[in-house]
């Protein structure tokens, strides 16, 4: 998994014509001089060769006429659309299963077959509508803040998502598998805290002070990761998921000492920040939604630049596509690798201070949420883009935000909720399979067909 | 051909699980259908009551389950709504509390003391709704929001007497999930037990696991490795104890398969479980079961609803105590033969004087009342 390097995959597999349709020029541009890079190594023989004929990645696409109409189906947009349809139904029917009406209605189903569907169609639609009064627009709502008061909700949730993915997407495009989100979030949360709960500062000074500290709480625990890869080829993935423990267990022990419990209560949970170190509620004090939203926005933007406008940001991608090559080129590989990982660390640290300033305003073990690994599937369904990135922070939101009145209007359990966002991660994860799903996958079509039944016809059983 | 054989395998267990499954939908899509128009109608009242857990879950074995437990209870015994939304993370919180308020809810019942921010923050926005939380106090009382908290100490000391009276080995142990309050109570009361009786009978009983005074011991880290906790009661065992109270959630149960084994190995050991009666609750470990540390916690919850929905809503803490029988030591069960009359008695009498007030059953983790 560690190998499988996102801008690599472009420029490997059948995908690859595809994914040039599908994305904006300037990645087609991105992924051209990555492509090039690639092909220098593959001819020194340190790669293995594309198990996909050359024809196939000619850009027409065999299997059938390379329509307009085709490009569009098969492209990796359109791809991330059908993934989620597929999810949502396949969930629709998890939901409907676990339905109490389904179940009843089930048993007499010879009887009147109607009512089972219709069971199974209420089940699953209520609880879309929930998913969706929770997330977007609650038309029952008390005037017009209070409708919007969901989609609020998803954007305050977003925040630290999209920041935590940004942070992932960046390694990602530098080839760094960085699991250490979670830990980066934690360390950024502790020093963020700390500043906001034990020092008493004036206000914009104090919480300038926060954000810092988060972010070089952050960058640290990134750059040391990037750091011992550099000096030592420590492979990344095992260095960051320990790095979470230490963070994780590092956290708790000092929830147990007196400097970070309030005065008076052994509770491992600190003292709540003082006011002048938490982000302002940047749309009033009825949403929860606060500054760090925009500081997301600036990021992503931030990101972007980084990766398509700057010297650095060429190098991170040299650097994704193939060290060697990079180095060859006269890049210095490790200065990239440590100054991604700080910069990755530096972004989940963001989260962290967009927990304890933002929405949490205490430190407890739980400062992190899941956020750090959910920050791993937002950036893989972002396709490693910034913008793309933004999109599924915001997507992953919405269901949590919506989770919760799915929850209470219809009695889903939330598991259900997870296992649909697990459903739209593998299904992105996958591309093949949601083009086999829908009919859409070129290589597989009429090729394979034949081959099959060559196959058939020596060995006598299936391909 | 390794390819071949797994997908004819693929594709015979594929059409099997759709026979099974089809068959399974014949068999039990035979029912006659109901008349239309013929859906009960449920007991007719306004009244909501809500639960939001911590993110142990409503299946936790503990507090959020008892809680949870009590609440369903109400609903069929008041006919009352009931509303439940389980946290998953401690960002949660929150918005869990909000959406709460936003449906409706009369009273709102908080598990565990993560919650006490967002209930002090949802319960003075909201000065018309009523909360309740469990296990938490607050140092400045809050006009809506009722505590619900207990003081272990006093079943937990009765507990330790009784393993003090009831070891053979003269060592007996206790160990945690995580170091708060509401673990430590559990385990300062069981470490003053075992003392009393040492006072009172000039024995020498050990205890491993605890140091009331350094408030230092044994704990797994969390409520959810129960390798830790079999792994823990196991160094226990070595080092000559042969009861243990786990205060560690569904941990405990690690230190039940634990004594299990040592059981089937030949050796008396015994059990002393928390928060419910343990006997009932995990009858995997009853043959090994001395007793348990009971906190009636859905006990509390339907008097606290009880209560609200008859306008009596208070904002002062229910605190239970073995006088109002919010905690106790639960029945001995199978093990009743093997615990002393004398024992018994004895326990009997420092219930009384605990109750009485002619003994006092100290922690630095009791509710400041």
């Amino acid at each position: 998994m560690p190998e499988q390097h996102p801008p690599k995959h472009a420029a490997e597999g059948p995908g690859a014509a595809d994914k040039h349709d599908g994305t904006a020029s300037h990645a087609s541009l991105a992924e051209e001089e990555t492509a090039a890079v690639v092909s220098v190594d593959t001819a020194g023989g340190a790669m293995e060769p594309s198990a996909v004929p050359a024809t196939a990645q000619s850009g027409k696409l065999p299997g059938g006429p390379d329509t307009l109409l085709r490009r569009i189906f098969t492209g990796s947009g359109m791809v991330s659309v059908l993934a989620v349809l597929l999810a949502l139904v396949i969930g629709g029917l998890l939901i409907a299963s676990t339905d109490k009406q389904v179940a009843t209605t089930s048993s007499y189903f010879f009887a009147r077959p109607t009512d089972f569907f219709t069971a199974v169609w209420n089940a699953a639609t209520r609880s879309y509508i929930a998913l969706f009064q929770g997330s977007v627009f609650n038309p029952r709502g008390n005037g017009v803040a209070a409708q919007f008061a969901p989609f609020m909700e998803t954007l305050t949730i977003a925040t630290p998502l999209i920041t935590a993915g940004l942070g992932v997407a960046l390694a990602f495009r530098a080839g760094l598998f960085n699991i250490g989100a979670q830990g980066q979030i934690i360390v950024a949360g502790i020093l963020a805290a700390w500043v906001g709960f034990a020092l008493h500062l004036p206000m914009g000074l104090h919480l300038l002070l926060v954000l810092i500290a988060g972010i070089v709480g952050g960058a640290l625990w990134g750059g040391l990761v990037g750091l011992l890869k550099a000096r030592t080829g420590a492979h990344e993935v095992i260095l960051t998921i320990m790095f979470n423990y230490i963070a994780l267990y590092f956290l708790r022990y000092l929830l147990n000492t007196p400097a970070f419990q309030r005065p008076g209560e052994s509770n491992p949970i600190s003292p709540i920040l003082d006011p002048s170190a938490v982000y302002p509620q940047i749309l009033g004090t009825q949403y929860r939604l606060h500054l760090g939203f925009i500081l997301a926005i600036g990021a992503t933007l931030l990101v972007w630049w980084i990766l398509n406008r700057s010297t650095v940001g060429f190098e991170f991608r040299a650097v994704g596509a193939n060290p060697k090559a990079a180095q060859t080129a006269g890049i210095n590989v490790p200065r990239a690798t440590i100054l991604v990982m700080a910069l990755a660390g530096a972004l989940a640290g963001m989260s962290g201070v967009a927990q304890v300033a933002g929405t949490e305003k205490v430190l407890t073990d739980g400062v992190a949420a899941t956020y750090g690994f959910d920050a791993i599937t937002v950036a893989l369904l972002g396709r490693s883009t910034p913008w793309g990135t933004f999109a599924a922070g915001l997507l992953f939101g919405a269901f949590r935000a919506g989770a919760v009145q799915m929850q209470i209007q219809t009695g889903t359990p939330i598991d259900i909720v997870l296992v649909v966002q697990s459903l739209i991660v593998l299904f992105i994860a996958a591309p093949p399979l949601v083009r086999a799903v829908f009919g859409l996958n070129p290589r597989r079509r009429k090729p394979a067909r034949t081959a099959k039944s060559k196959q058939a016809a020596t060995t006598g059983g299936a391909a | 051909m390794k390819k071949s054989l797994r997908a004819s395998f693929k594709r015979g267990s594929m059409a099997g699980v759709a026979t099974l499954g089809a068959s399974a939908l014949v068999l039990t899509a035979c029912g006659a259908a109901p008349e239309a128009g013929s859906t009960p109608s449920a007991g007719a009242s306004d009244y909501t009551g809500c639960i939001v857990s911590d993110s142990g879950g409503f299946d936790d074995q503990s507090f959020n389950q008892s809680s949870y437990e009590g609440l369903k209870k109400t609903e069929k015994d008041l006919g009352i709504k009931v509303n439940q939304v389980e946290s998953k993370t401690n960002n949660d919180f929150e918005p869990n509390l909000r959406a709460m308020v936003t449906a409706g809810c009369n009273l709102t019942i908080t598990v565990g003391f993560l919650l006490g921010d967002a209930t002090k923050a949802q319960a003075t926005a909201n000065p018309d709704k009523h909360f309740a939380i469990i296990d938490f106090g607050y140092d400045k009382p809050i006009s809506n929001v009722k505590p619900i908290i207990y003081d272990t100490a006093q079943a937990a000391f009765l507990a330790g007497y009784l393993a003090a009276g009831t070891t053979k080995t003269g060592t007996v142990a206790t160990f945690g999930g995580i170091k708060i309050p509401t673990v430590t109570i559990f385990m300062d009361g069981y470490a003053d037990g075992v003392k009393y009786y040492n006072q009172q009978k000039g024995k020498n009983v050990k205890l491993l696991g605890w140091n009331k005074d350094a408030q230092d011991g044994s704990f797994t880290g969390d409520f959810e490795k129960q390798d830790v906790g079999k792994q823990l009661t196991k160094n226990f065992l070595d080092q000559g104890a042969d009861i243990v109270m786990p205060v560690a959630g569904p941990v405990g149960k690690g230190a039940g398969a634990a004594l299990n084994e040592a059981k089937a190995a030949g050796k008396d050991v015994k059990l002393i479980w928390v928060d419910s009666d343990g006997y009932l609750t995990a009858p995997d470990y009853k043959d090994i079961m001395l007793s348990s540390v009971m906190k009636q916690m859905g006990e509390a919850v339907e008097t606290v609803v009880t209560e609200d929905k008859d306008g009596k809503f208070n904002n002062t803490p229910y605190v239970g105590t073995l006088a109002n029988d919010g905690v106790k030591l639960a029945p001995f069960h199978g093990m009743d033969s093997q615990v002393p009359a004398d024992l018994k008695s004895e326990l009997e009498q420092i219930k009384k004087d605990i109750v009485d007030g002619k003994l006092k059953v100290e922690s630095a983790a009791s509710p400041k009342v």
